[in-house]
């Protein structure tokens, strides 16, 4: 029994004198915190998923508050966060909406692309895409396993029955994973408000492309000359279109021969056929 | 001398990291940039200088009269981890830059086996009063050498064409591996 007691006293006499030399310590060397950066952080998200490009919540806080970062560079926030940190900064955030949502610019789906081959290895495009570029005829398309589905952290996405990715776009917080993980490239962030996709990224020629998928650019060149304010340009055999300068007039949807170019008429397509 | 055999014992023939294979976890983890991994290997200098001396005086004050020997390792782990506390502190205020490089290497100092090892083979051995700070300074000196030395090569690394599979931490292995092997030729200077 003493030899317990013992035991307490002396490990609670060493305790105590750390615990105190600590608290002297952390007075001398207390850190003079900016107020600001802890109100940043309390209107942040707080899950650290690192899409603002910084290490977590807190070092875009501080990059906030060093004005390092832009207020609207949380993408998972949106407009909310952006004007709450407008008010923190004392910044006009201005009613822009600057949300962002991803775009998969394939529409060769199983009934419009042709298969080469058969691919019986793992269900993921990354390995399908090392595996002699997968099994659809066409090397630039979606090749349909749902690895950018599985990478989605916010349920946003899903495989429709043609073996294309469909968007929530609802749900979609343009954090970039599916961006990320894509080894075709074929996932972009878009403006919200940009309902024009030029759903093709195959660099071929026109020749080639039609062998293989009903939906691919044939770079015919149609659009470019249709649009307005020259936001659409060929290049690589390609289309492709500036966000930024589109206007939205849909002038090139009904000009295009192969219906690659997709309005949505202010409507989610998800919205229309929704999946699972 | 027999001080001198001590320090050179702990820096080279059983340098903790590259021969003992205490500490890999930071050795792997801080050993990308000889800036980072200095800071990393004084912070650790400082904790094992002030962990060794007081190690010592709590085994032989305290837990020897009272009949305590059991309750070494707690003892030993409340002198680590309230030390590196200060050191983060300290650091935190007069250093941010090197603070944030460190980032969760810094509290796991507390974890780094290498000190608490370092605090049991001090009482193992028997050493005095004297020994002991000597051992400390000698286990960090070749703690911070270790760090150092793998942070030089790495750093070089980053211009070489290194195999793709071997690129990042494969390399990084292989290296300590080499490094260790060379530390191994220390084996007959001290006996």
């Amino acid at each position: 029994m003493s030899s317990t007691l013992v035991a307490i006293f002396s490990m609670g006499f060493l305790g105590a004198v750390f615990a105190g030399g600590l608290v002297l310590a952390s007075q001398k060397f207390a850190v003079d915190v900016d107020p600001t950066v802890d109100a940043l952080e309390r209107v942040l998200p707080g899950i650290n998923c690192g899409a603002c490009g910084f290490a977590g919540c807190r070092s875009f806080a501080e990059g906030l508050a060093e004005k390092k970062a832009p207020p609207n560079g949380c993408p998972i926030g949106g407009n909310d966060v952006t004007t709450k940190i407008g008010g923190i900064l004392g910044m006009d955030t201005g009613s822009a909406n600057n949300r962002k949502v991803a775009q998969v610019l394939c529409k060769g789906g199983h009934t419009e692309a042709s298969i080469r081959a058969e691919y019986n290895g793992p269900m993921d495009c990354r390995v399908a895409n090392l595996t002699q570029g997968g099994d659809k005829g066409c090397t630039s398309g979606c090749l349909g396993l749902g690895t950018c589905v599985e990478s989605c952290f916010f349920e946003a996405m899903a495989m429709n029955d043609n073996g294309l990715p469909l968007i929530d776009e609802d749900m979609c917080t343009a954090c970039g994973k599916c961006v990320a993980v894509c080894p075709r490239d074929i996932i972009v962030l878009a403006g919200e408000e940009y309902g024009v996709h030029i759903r093709c990224r195959s660099e071929a020629l026109g020749k080639e492309v039609r062998k293989v998928c009903t939906v691919g650019c044939i770079a015919c060149r149609k659009c470019e000359k249709e649009c307005p304010v020259d936001a659409i340009t060929v290049v690589n055999n390609v289309a492709a279109i500036d966000y930024d300068k589109c206007i939205v007039c849909r002038k090139c949807v009904s000009v295009c021969p192969v219906n690659t170019i997709e309005a949505q008429d202010g409507k989610p397509i998800v919205k229309q056929k929704k999946v699972g | 001398m027999e001080l001198f055999l001590v320090f050179l014992s702990a820096v080279l023939v059983n340098n903790f990291v590259l021969v003992r294979f205490l500490g890999i976890c930071p050795f792997m983890g801080v050993s990308k940039q000889v800036e980072t991994s200095l800071g990393m290997g004084l912070a650790t200098t400082f904790v094992m200088v002030v962990a060794s001396t007081v190690s010592w005086l709590i085994q032989h004050f305290i837990l020897e009269p009272f009949g305590l020997p059991y309750l070494q390792y707690v003892a030993f782990i409340l002198v680590i981890a309230s030390m590196v506390q200060l050191v983060e502190m300290f650091l935190h205020k007069t250093s941010p830059t090197l603070y944030r490089s460190m980032g969760i290497f810094l509290p796991l100092i507390t974890t780094n086996c290498a000190i608490l090892g370092m605090a049991l083979i001090l009482v193992m051995r028997a050493f005095t009063f004297s020994q002991s700070l000597i051992f400390g300074i000698g286990a960090g000196v070749g703690f911070t050498l270790a760090l150092v030395l793998l942070a030089g090569i790495r750093e070089e690394l980053e211009f070489a064409d290194v195999p793709a599979p071997l690129r990042g931490a494969g390399i990084a292995f292989i290296i300590a591996g080499l490094l260790s092997l060379a530390f191994s030729g220390f084996s007959g200077l001290v006996s």
